[in-house]
């Protein structure tokens, strides 16, 4: 089933309470999926500065040397900022390349997301234990989405949660199942994408980022994905400064949206919305199959 | 009249008091029901002639299997409202999301918005009245009763319909497989004009529908009509 929601803030006066209530409309949605759950936050970028989200199964082993570990390879720039069994890499935007590739040679350590936005934070578990536990109701920023899952094409495991990222800022949630994921795998290892499971909708997100990089904008690489990806889905994305929902053409799966002067909603139900400001006023629709939908800061 | 605030009482509390409405003893007549945000499965099963009232927006099968009670929700509707009525009355004064209405035995299903895809979906009896448009796939192989829309209607209208009757005042995007326009006779005028009536609906006229129904070439399986299946 999955649940999945989205919050796009126009209104930067709601920016401090964007983790709130991303989280609280997160967790309303629990029942949809109680097998893990992961939550993406848009931050504002600092000049020159990028961020590398990293999680370990050995957070102990492995957080309290990563700072020096990657002294080199960043230059100097690397500041760590362990969160459970996170951590957030704040360095030169230069030096990602450099430091990814020292993670690369790190086997206990795998890279959530990168960007200069964007930090991601996926675990096994309930919605609210790993909201909790990555401290996210108090994390402010401009938009994010977040899912909970009810995992049906792979295992249920930390790199099996979403939202995957597979581009730098970008991310992507998805609530049903691809038919066609194995074939376009094959296709996009061809074109030099690389793949950390056997998912679905990793597929779906290294899709859209294979496009992007072709020279497509968001909305023109979801166009596209409507002809490309064969199955069930509802998918909700978020880019460095953009947001965007798209449902395949037979709109199985469920969706509706809110918006007022202060922001855009996305929920897999209405009672993932029912708690947001304004609401009672709100625009409130179903996006409709086929159809894209994206806005941008 | 009971007043029950779902923000303070379980949904079960909820519904089992609806229920005990049908059974001697109970003299309740009105419900009004307070703060469901999208709650599933609100009045769900009422088996007694009891008038409901929503104030706000519910979440899935709201009104579901209903039978003699007269739901009105004050707000939209998610998946599956009414699915399986045998009877009553629902009213969403909003809009309904995805199947309102599917399989539907009997009684009367009024949309005030919109209704999403699939509405009337192997309806059985019911009828629906929608005031705004309807999604795809509406009345897929709708058996029985009447669907009434006064706006437009999305793809695959009626595919593999049975015996029901649709009602269409706007533009319908396509026609599903076996689904044809027909001739508007006396009695399906007058049938509509009760309908819109029952639905409380002054400000059009039947004449101002086209009547879609089965070309019944469906029924029996054909290999001639393989690719239409």
């Amino acid at each position: 089933m999955c649940g999945i929601v989205g919050l796009f803030l126009k209104d930067r006066a709601l920016e401090p309470q964007l983790g709130a209530l991303l989280s609280g409309m997160l967790v309303t949605m629990t029942d949809r999926g109680p097998d893990s759950a992961g939550i993406a936050i848009y931050g504002t970028p600092a000049e020159g500065r990028a961020k590398i989200t990293v999680q370990s199964p050995e957070p102990d082993a492995v957080f309290p040397g990563l700072q020096a570990a990657l002294a080199e390879a960043s230059g100097g720039s690397a500041e760590v900022a362990v969160k459970s069994t996170h951590a957030v890499i704040s360095l030169d935007a230069g030096k990602v390349a450099a430091v990814r590739a020292a993670l690369a040679a790190m086997p206990a350590v795998r890279v959530m997301g990168v960007g200069e936005a964007v930090e991601i934070f996926k675990e096994v578990g309930l919605p609210k234990d790993v909201i909790a536990r990555f401290e996210i109701a108090g994390m402010p920023g401009s938009h994010g989405i977040g899912h909970t899952r009810m995992a049906t094409e792979s295992a249920v495991t930390t790199m099996g949660a979403h939202p995957f990222s597979t581009g730098a800022d970008q991310c992507l949630v998805h609530n049903g199942s691809l038919s066609n994921h194995n074939g376009l795998r094959r296709v996009l290892r061809q074109k030099g994408m690389s793949f950390e499971t056997e998912n679905d909708t990793e597929v779906a997100a290294a899709y859209l980022t294979a496009e992007m990089a072709g020279g497509k904008n968001l909305g023109q690489a979801l166009e596209g994905a409507l002809e490309d990806l064969d199955g069930f889905f509802t998918f909700v994305v978020g880019t460095k400064s953009g947001f965007g929902v798209v449902r395949d053409p037979i709109a199985c799966k469920p969706a509706v949206m809110a918006e007022t002067d202060q922001y855009v909603a996305f929920g897999s139900e209405y009672r993932a919305l029912a708690n947001l400001p304004g609401i009672e006023t709100a625009r409130v629709w179903e996006p409709e199959p086929a159809t894209v939908y994206f806005w941008e800061h | 009249m009971p007043v029950i605030d779902l923000a303070t009482t379980p949904l079960r509390e909820l519904n089992q008091a609806l229920h005990d409405a049908a059974t001697p003893g109970h003299n309740d007549t009105e419900f009004e029901v307070l703060n469901p945000k999208g709650a599933h499965a609100v009045a769900v099963g009422v088996a007694a002639p009891v008038d409901i009232q929503v104030k706000g927006s519910v979440g899935y099968y709201c009104g579901g299997m209903n039978e003699a009670a007269s739901i009105t929700v004050h707000g939209s509707a998610g998946p599956g409202v009414a699915e399986n009525m045998m009877s009553g009355t629902v009213v969403i004064k909003g809009d309904a999301s995805q199947y309102a209405g599917a399989t539907g035995r009997g009684g009367l299903l009024v949309i005030e918005g919109n209704a999403a895809s699939r509405c009337g979906i192997s309806m059985k009896g019911i009828n629906i009245v929608v005031r705004g448009n309807i999604g795809h796939m509406s009345a897929f192989m709708a058996q029985s009763g009447n669907l009434v829309v006064l706006g437009d209607a999305g793809e695959a209208l009626g595919d593999s319909l049975y015996e029901a009757r649709l009602f269409v005042r706007g533009a319908v995007k396509s026609l599903g497989a076996d689904c044809v326009a027909k001739e508007m006779r006396p009695e399906h005028l007058q049938l509509l004009e009760s309908l819109l009536a029952e639905a409380g609906i002054t400000d059009v006229k039947p004449q101002e529908f086209t009547r879609y129904g089965s070309a019944r070439t469906l029924y029996n399986f054909n290999i001639d009509n393989a690719d239409a299946y």
